[in-house]
């Protein structure tokens, strides 16, 4: 093993104190070290999406960080949007009502992009979602199903606010 | 059945475990002790290979083996992955090894396996491996490797002529002979790759105990690569298994057997370890097979009145370094371009080039984009040559509903008759333009012109040969818990198959989806299996669940009557229960008549019935049955710049019966937006050498969300009268006309300056080329 560095960092509500390697992506932390697989590797250069995670609140590529950078910090993951066993987050349930998904393997950088975007911005237009959107591929959908899932869950939202959502 | 089969409320079956992130993909898969790998690949388009220096690769701490291809040797039968299609027509045998011997023939081939505790140091390793390599002259472009002299793409082959053979029926020369008129086009298509947003990946772990090799591979095609690594390991199928997990996309490169799969498997053996390999972007891009470029000469043969006399030609077919898969690509293509029309003489002559790129084998669409483009773009260059409304060509040209179904005079690749078995292509075409506004067009064109805006209009027809056979397996099964398994040789890749499924055994078992499980892509769960590609699953595994289904269901009937003491007539199956008609008191559950047939030692079966409550069934159809559609696009070009925008886009489609509608919309939206990838943005670039210049996703462009226009569906509905539910296929339907929709609407906005299109993708400085080039001619 190479140089390695202690990290303390909360992901999902839960802290870890963790020894990892300086130079494991925050992406390989998560998803080797803490078997938290939800989070997806699509091409590991910043491009496609796939494993994006909020950071602090904060949407974030998980390939192009290292764990050791977030060092005290608050991640989520897909796995942390749900509110429980029994119940989806609203944007996920919108996602399956509108077949926003297919393959579902972009889907939890998509989830995690709108959380933080519904956050800053409750109401979008079409067009704002589908330009919140641009940097998340998808070959299965072509998006239109993400679109309107994306635009259902912020009418949902809106009705009844969801705590820990920003 | 009539009814849409779809589960209570909307979703999917698959949804909830993918969108709280607990659906197993390969990678996901981690067992102790596992070694990952990483490979070795070529730089060289065409090189020799002399000596392999593992030394310092070896010294690397966490470094457990590098392996090249003598090393696997002992434990192979056999080093090429023998995996072509049969065909009369190759002229060569190129058969991929496992790993490169002493020459390698594209960029990206495996050359040697690095194993070690983590990919990181695997990666470090990979970088430390010396090879020598002779550099030898490489053929890229697929005409010059037909050209006399060529430098060849094997060392000591004859030439690069992989395949040769002929398509066609009717008298040619006398229909051109006489023709009012002649007009022939020259077309490049490309395609490029598919791009699944999960790469590709292996597992293998070896049971020593039992001696049973497992391997996990994100294949559309577990029972093919189970066969293939049978052969090359020479193990017998009770020591094997294949098996599927989540699959984050296929669009058929995933149907390929590659040497990775092969390679993972013997490194698990010699090792006695667990060995991953996950591919990584850039791999998918040098590694995992595209489908790249045809180059078409085509004649078209019309009377005064333009109707089709004739259409002949020839295709030149990149088909890679390799027969990965077969001549299949080219044949779809010859054979599905005169399909919906009446086209009384036909000939083609199609060669396949090797070139030193990695393989060519399906991507969604699989030649018939290729086939609709050249085909439309014919029609197009009719209609402008005689003065005609282009869908007004068309309209005289398409077959007619009341002569379907419509045989055409040729045979699949497996001699199988070409019958056209439904549809309305006339209505179909005339639901869309009249959903897109065509006839008004004119005067809103005009009206843009006039504020110095450019927008045109264009439509493209297809039909596509789906629902490939000669059968997929299925068995319905109910276990003594009450719940109904249905185990399938298909497998799921994301279009919602084990949905698929479940909706048809419920809607035959009593109703509720929630009672049913699904188990596809696994040989140790049923014996064979050919599956996924070609839009096949919803008809050939849907019609043989279809049918098990009501198998099982006669069985349950029977035995429950002889349980409940009452006449087989008078019962029926509401959820879990088999119930008298009227009286739902009466009733035994599912699981206890499973129970009662599982057998009690020493005791009769209970009304004499054969043991278990299963069915099995592979119903065969050899014919494809053929969907249909019409695409219209509608675009508006920026001639500053040539950046096209797609303003609307209509999709009429026909693929028979629809079962689960919302499924249905989301491939034909899906496939939509890789059509237009292919019209506009799609384009794997190569040099000289065969270096691939495109080798990220920021080079080499998807569809992102902002590209997409509205897609408005027609649905229309032609039972396919081939098997028993009716339907045809759709996964790969959306993605055959849009190139030739778009590209057509592209011309008609540059009217103005006279620019004629024969290529996809066509991109930004190509159309402005066009436009400039136009200019000139205008001024000159």
């Amino acid at each position: 093993m190479g140089e390695t560095r202690r990290l303390a960092v909360t992901v999902n509500g839960t802290p870890y104190e963790e020894v990892v390697e300086v130079r494991l992506t925050l992406a390989d932390f998560l998803r080797q070290q803490l078997a938290l697989t939800g989070t997806h590797l699509g091409c590991e250069h910043g491009v496609c999406g796939a494993c994006t995670v909020l950071v602090d609140g904060l949407s974030a590529r998980s390939c192009l960080m290292l764990a050791v950078q977030v060092e005290g910090r608050e991640i989520t993951t897909v796995e942390g949007l749900a509110p429980s066993d029994q119940e989806l987050h609203p944007l996920q349930q919108a996602f399956s009502d509108h077949h926003g998904l297919q393959c579902g393997f972009c889907t939890p950088g998509m989830l995690t992009t709108m959380v933080e975007f519904l956050g800053d911005n409750p109401a979008p237009s079409e067009r704002e979602v589908q330009e919140a959107l641009s940097g998340n591929l998808c070959r299965c959908t072509g998006y239109q199903g993400v679109v309107a899932a994306v635009l259902d869950a912020a009418r949902r939202l809106r009705e009844e606010p969801m705590d820990g959502t920003r | 059945m009539s009814e849409k089969i779809s589960p209570s409320g909307a979703g999917r079956l698959e949804d909830p475990a993918l969108l709280r992130g607990e659906a197993r993909f390969i990678d996901d898969i981690a067992v102790p002790g596992m070694l990952h790998a990483a490979f070795v690949r070529s730089p060289h388009g065409h090189a020799a290979i002399g000596a392999i220096d593992k030394t310092a690769a070896l010294a690397l701490p966490g470094v457990h083996a590098v392996l090249t291809l003598d090393d696997l040797m002992p434990h192979l039968v056999t080093e090429r992955l023998v995996v072509g299609l049969p065909s009369p027509s190759y002229r060569q045998d190129r058969s991929r090894p496992a790993l490169c011997g002493d020459e390698t023939v594209h960029v990206g081939e495996p050359i040697a396996a690095v194993l070690a505790e983590s990919r990181y140091i695997a990666e470090d390793a990979v970088a430390l491996v010396g090879v020598d390599y002779d550099v030898l002259p490489a053929i890229s472009d697929c005409r010059d490797a037909l050209a006399e002299g060529a430098a060849t793409a094997h060392r000591g082959a004859k030439d690069n002529l992989l395949a040769e053979f002929d398509m066609g029926y009717g008298d040619v020369d006398t229909a051109f002979a006489g023709a009012a008129h002649v007009f022939a086009e020259s077309i490049w298509q490309h395609r490029g790759g598919s791009h699944s947003i999960e790469c590709r990946g292996s597992v293998a772990i070896h049971d020593p105990v039992n001696d049973l090799l497992t391997l996990w591979s994100s294949t559309q095609m577990p029972h093919s690569i189970m066969r293939t690594l049978v052969e090359m390991l020479g193990r017998d199928e009770s020591r094997m298994r294949v098996v599927t997990p989540e699959i984050g996309g296929g669009f058929g490169p995933k149907l390929v057997v590659y040497p990775e799969d092969a390679v993972v498997s013997v490194a698990a053996l010699m090792l006695g370890r667990p060995v991953k390999w996950i591919e990584d972007r850039r791999e998918h891009f040098i590694a995992t097979t595209q489908e790249r470029d045809q180059y078409w000469e085509v004649e078209i043969a019309v009377d005064q009145e333009a109707r089709i006399r004739g259409v002949r030609g020839s295709i030149i077919h990149d088909h890679g370094a390799y027969t990965a898969r077969g001549v299949n690509i080219p044949q779809n293509s010859a054979e599905s371009l005169t399909l919906l029309y009446e086209v009384p003489a036909f000939a083609m002559n199609i060669r396949l080039a090797l070139t030193n790129k990695v393989p060519v084998t399906p991507v969604r669409g699989a030649g018939h984009p290729q086939a609709t483009f050249t085909m439309e773009r014919l029609l197009d260059r009719v209609a402008r040559e005689l003065g005609l409304d282009r869908a007004e060509v068309r309209r005289r040209n398409l077959i007619a509903a009341d002569k379907m179904p419509y045989e055409k005079p040729l045979k699949s690749r497996g001699g199988a008759r070409i019958l056209l078995d439904s549809g309305d292509y006339p209505a179909c075409q005339q639901s869309a333009i009249a959903r897109a506004g065509w006839d008004d067009f004119p005067a809103r064109q005009q009206t843009a012109l006039a504020d110095g805006r450019y927008i045109g209009i264009g439509l493209a027809n297809f039909v596509k040969g789906t629902g490939r056979g000669p059968f997929e397996a299925v068995t319905v099964r109910i276990g003594p818990s009450g719940k109904i398994h249905v185990i399938s040789g298909a497998t799921a890749i994301g279009q919602g198959t084990k949905t698929m499924l479940a909706g048809i055994v419920a809607a035959r078992l009593g109703g509720d989806i929630a009672n049913v499980t699904v188990t596809t892509g696994d040989t140790a769960a049923i014996a064979l299996g050919l599956g996924t590609s070609n839009s096949r699953l919803t008809v050939t595994a849907g019609s043989s669940a279809h049918i098990a289904a009501g198998k099982v269901r006669d069985k349950a009937i029977e035995v429950a009557a002889h349980l409940l003491e009452s006449s087989a007539d008078d019962l029926e199956i509401v959820g879990s229960d088999v119930r008298v008609k009227g009286v739902p008191d009466m009733k035994v559950t599912l699981g206890q008549v499973a129970h009662a047939v599982a057998g009690t030692p020493g005791y009769a079966m209970p009304g004499g019935v054969e043991p278990g409550m299963e069915a099995t069934e592979h119903l065969v159809i050899d014919q494809k049955t053929f969907a249909n559609g019409t695409a219209v696009a509608e675009v508006e070009v920026d001639i500053e710049t040539g950046g096209v925008r797609i303003v609307n886009y209509v999709l009429a489609h026909d693929c028979g019966r629809v079962l689960n509608p919302m499924i249905v919309d989301g491939q034909l939206i899906g496939a939509t937006a890789h059509g237009i990838g292919n019209a506009l943005y799609e384009w794997m670039m190569f040099d000289e050498g065969g270096q691939p210049l495109t080798t990220n996703l920021a080079d080499y462009l998807l569809v992102t969300a902002p590209e997409m226009p509205p897609i408005d569906l027609i649905h229309h509905e032609s039972p396919s009268p081939l098997n028993p539910l009716g339907v045809k296929g759709v996964g790969e339907c959306g993605v055959v006309p849009a190139p030739a929709a778009i590209i057509s609407a592209i011309e008609d906005a540059l009217t103005p300056f006279g620019v004629h299109i024969c290529r996809a993708p066509i991109t930004p400085p190509q159309i402005f080329a066009l436009i400039e080039a136009g200019r000139d001619g205008k001024t000159a």
